[in-house]
């Protein structure tokens, strides 16, 4: 089954990656965008969607610092 | 002896054995080994271990090297990790905390000046509380973060080890944070380049006193 995970920037922590690109926004014209967070998208066939979440916590997301969610790509999750 | 554990893309190991030799013997262990017998305190050094793909230090706390690391630390054996090693001890769970990209996203290369708090463990005990230490940092996620309410609890038990002084934080970490060490203070990480400050001709050699502790678990053991 394929999976997405998406993985953020936990809420409160600063994200300059985020900070700089909105701040670049408005030289490039576009206006009223606020709020940018930069995350990472990981993509990968499982076979069992099951152990999604224990290998999120341990290797694709520090759960100090980023939360995640697994989308399955049947829509559920 | 001490070991100074080598992944792929590690690229101050070198300069770790070099620094450890000014006060006692050394060998690279590399990072397959997963026997650490004969091995009185370890060194995880910087570089970009597994090309820092993912997060800096994510990959390589999976290393047979790093599982044996963990079992010497719970032993109390000593443990220093600098720069990309205190990636990797965070993020194995060795050290609170986590290290993010600098704030000003550049990679930051200069001269510190960093201050010692009161802390405990061989470390601690080579390094008196209130002295300042001139050590370069090189590295670009080297703002380490915890939350609020941890970085009180660390600094009541005495687990801040280093701070930067006042104007010389490069990367944005809270409360000027740069070392912290374990609960048992055996073991201890920070982002400056201890290393690097060995010999007064490249401008300090206030590093060696981390080494020195080091060493001194290797002549009493």
């Amino acid at each position: 089954m394929k999976a997405k995970v998406l993985i953020r920037p936990k809420e409160g922590i600063l994200d300059p990656q985020g900070k700089a690109v909105e701040r670049a926004l408005p030289a490039l014209g576009f206006e009223g965008v606020s709020d940018v967070r930069v995350g990472r998208l990981v993509e990968l066939e499982t076979d069992d969607p099951s152990k999604l979440d224990s290998l999120c916590e341990k290797l694709l997301a520090n759960p100090l610092i980023e939360d995640f969610e697994v989308q399955l790509e049947d829509g559920k999750g | 002896m001490i070991g100074v554990v080598q992944f792929p893309g590690s690229c101050d190991e070198r300069d770790a054995v070099a620094a450890c030799e000014r006060v006692g013997e050394a060998r690279l262990l590399w990072h397959e080994e997963s026997d650490l017998s004969g091995l009185d305190a370890i060194v995880i050094p910087g570089g970009f271990s597994y090309g820092d793909y993912l997060r800096a230090g994510a990959i390589a706390r999976f290393s047979p090297a790093m599982e044996a690391v963990a079992r010497f630390a719970a032993d109390g054996g000593p443990v220093l990790g600098i720069c990309n090693g205190f990636q990797v001890l965070c993020e194995a769970g060795l050290l609170p905390g986590a290290l993010l990209p600098n704030e000003g996203l550049r990679f930051v290369f200069r001269q510190v000046e960093l201050v010692a708090e009161d802390f405990g463990g061989p470390f601690g005990a080579e390094i008196p509380a209130g002295s300042t230490l001139s050590i370069p940092v090189k590295h670009m996620s080297g703002r380490w973060f915890a939350p609020d309410e941890d970085v009180d609890r660390l600094e009541s038990s005495g687990q801040i080890a280093f701070r930067y002084a006042e104007g010389h934080n490069p990367n944005g970490s809270v409360r000027d944070v740069a070392g912290v060490t374990n609960e048992a203070g055996n073991v201890l990480g920070l982002m400056p380049h201890p290393e690097h400050a060995v010999d007064p001709l490249t401008g300090s050699e206030d590093g060696l006193s981390l080494f020195r502790a080091l060493a001194t678990r290797s002549v009493a053991a």
